[in-house]
């Protein structure tokens, strides 16, 4: 039985993956909007902090690739919403497909995009003074993968939660996104907010994966942080997972 | 007890009661209200019905995607609601949506759907070309989905619920979109199917000449029940009769002929229009002959005679008092947006 679970994961992420091997380009427009934050918000950023270019950099690039990895996962539902309208939901609901294996197939893929993205964001700060500590940064890649596993299944537990109205999908999607994105401090430090601000940004389980990524792309593997980031990605990816199988299993 | 034993491979679906109820801005909807079906290995079934009759809702409930509310069904020798995963082993489904991703390439879903079904990556790549060669693809196969015709993205759904060539079939209103060529081609398709597997196929359909062609049985569905189940000729031979047409050449010959007939023939329903006289009787054939006759002994000559052999619209419109045309221009939805009602 676990063989089969393993097997069918296996054949739903390949299926998944098919279209951006396909079409590698596709991945890299997803790079288009991070890339003009890091083009035109960083030097902003240089120039309130006071910080040079590249000690900016080194604060705001691991924040970019966690932005990254929000604004590609926390869409991808749409995908599965497109895939219920013309059929081929269906089509796989009636295979021998294990219904987790829908859902857990197609969270595994969220992470190569992202890990894709990541490297092409890390190789292009680099010539602007951006320099990160590779163990650090292959570490932080992790925690952000299995964060992006969550992330992308509660994504498309969404889309299957919104089954007969896609729009609902963007409105849950769009109001979520920039508060979950700001509070992380993920584009300015959230120390300098007032009170409120600094409690929520506390109960925001995005700000400790982004002090994590922020430590480690610098080399600095602080049990505490790491472990705070490592905590939040796995409670995000087991809480993803939990809700997405159910929302599955529940599908017709 | 043997027998019994047989009997239960034999019979690749069986439902008792088998109703779908749903629950659409506070009023509930009785899709299907109590079925009683037997499918044995081997056959070919049509489920006929105009649309909202409950057809697709019965063939989502054997195929597992929905729960009946009431009733059960048993699809190769396994409970729709308890033994969903073997169910699903057994059964091909080609459904009304285009089964293929539209991001994906036709070849790679098709692949996927074999390995989906246990069969090895040669095995699903040597089946996939087979398919793609027999169903026309060749030029498209390697393409998106998204860029290929309506007729081709049906076609490679064909493919793609045969490719494990399944014990049993179902198909939701298989042609839908399909010109006459393909159509053929799908039938085809289904009929050899049939002979080299012993294929059980269940479809839906509302074109009266795809269930005369295809089906053995055919089982009429209208507002959630079965009204007739038997071969397409005994439907008709039992439940519509042939239609004669004779034209005098003024209207009180047609009146005298009329009364005649109903003498002759007792359970004709004979019905007079002008000069012509309608008469619906059971072996027209025969009677035809001897109607001319009697007449031309009344001194009524005939101008014309006219027999046509009944459709199945006949039948569903003997059966439900519609025409299954009519049923076809005032289209309902089948309730996609409605929500179940828990059981």
């Amino acid at each position: 039985m676990s063989t089969n679970i393993a097997r069918d994961t296996a054949l739903v992420f390949t299926r998944e993956l098919k279209p951006v091997v396909r079409d590698p380009f596709s991945v890299l427009f997803g790079l288009i909007q991070p890339l003009f934050f890091l083009a035109l918000f960083a030097p902003l950023l240089a120039g309130v902090s006071g910080l040079g270019t590249s000690s900016s950099l080194q604060w705001f690039v691991p924040g970019v690739v966690v932005m990254l990895c929000l604004f590609g996962t926390s869409t991808t539902g749409a995908n599965l919403q497109f895939e219920m309208q013309t059929g081929s939901h269906e089509r796989l609901l009636v295979s021998p497909l294990s219904r987790s294996s829908l859902m857990v197939g197609r969270a595994l893929k969220e992470i190569v995009p992202t890990a894709v993205q990541a490297v092409v964001i890390v190789l292009a700060t680099t010539p602007f003074g951006f320099r990160a500590d590779v163990p650090g940064a292959v570490l932080g890649l992790v925690i952000l993968a299995v964060f992006c596993v969550g992330l992308g299944a509660l994504s498309y537990s969404l889309a299957l939660a919104c089954k007969n109205n896609e729009w609902m999908f963007w409105v849950v999607q769009q109001t979520l996104l920039f508060p979950l994105l700001l509070l992380a401090g993920m584009l300015l430090p959230v120390e300098n907010g007032p009170g409120w601000l600094q409690a929520l940004s506390k109960v925001n389980p995005l700000t400790y994966v982004v002090d994590a990524e922020r430590a480690l792309f610098n080399g600095d593997f602080s049990t505490d942080v790491v472990l705070a980031g490592a905590v939040a990605a796995l409670v995000m990816a087991a809480l993803g997972l939990l809700v997405g199988t159910r929302a599955m299993r529940s599908s017709d | 007890m043997a027998p019994s034993v047989v009997y239960m491979e034999e019979t690749m679906i069986q439902t008792q009661g088998l109703t779908k109820h749903f629950r659409a801005n506070s009023t509930t909807v009785e899709a299907v209200r109590g079925i009683d079906l037997s499918v044995a290995r081997g056959e070919m079934v049509a489920l006929l019905g105009p649309n909202g009759a409950g057809k697709s809702t019965t063939l989502r409930m054997l195929t597992t995607l929905i729960a009946p509310t009431a009733g059960s069904a048993r699809v190769g020798g396994h409970d729709v609601t308890h033994e969903q995963a073997k169910v699903r082993r057994r059964i091909g489904y080609i459904g009304q949506g285009n089964g293929a991703g539209h991001n994906q390439r036709g070849r790679d879903e098709l692949m996927m759907q074999g390995r989906v079904h246990g069969m090895s990556k040669a095995a699903a790549r040597a089946r996939a070309a087979e398919l793609v060669e027999s169903l026309d693809l060749t030029e498209v196969a390697d393409r998106k989905v998204m860029s290929l015709s309506g007729g081709q993205r049906r076609r490679l759904d064909i493919a793609m619920g045969l490719i494990h060539a399944p014990d049993l079939l179902f198909l939701d209103e298989p042609s839908t979109g399909l010109d006459p060529q393909n159509r053929a081609n799908l039938q085809e398709h289904i009929v050899s199917l049939r002979r080299s597997h012993d294929t059980t196929v269940v479809l839906t359909t509302h074109y009266l000449d795809e269930a005369d062609a295809l089906a053995e049985r055919v089982v009429i569905v209208d507002h959630g029940r079965i009204v007739a189940d038997d071969t397409p000729s005994r439907l008709k031979a039992n439940l519509a009769g042939d239609r004669i047409t004779v034209t005098f050449s003024d209207p009180s010959d047609a009146g005298r002929a009329a009364a005649r007939t109903r003498v002759l023939e007792p359970s004709a329903v004979v019905e007079q229009t002008g000069p012509a006289l309608d008469v619906r009787v059971q072996g027209g054939d025969r009677i035809l002959p001897r109607l001319l006759r009697e007449y031309d002994g009344d001194r009524t000559p005939v101008l014309s005679a006219e027999i046509a052999r009944p459709t199945l619209d006949d039948v569903f419109l003997n059966l439900t008092g519609r025409s299954l045309r009519e049923g076809r221009a005032s289209a309902t939805p089948s309730y996609p947006e409605a929500q179940e009602v828990s059981a």
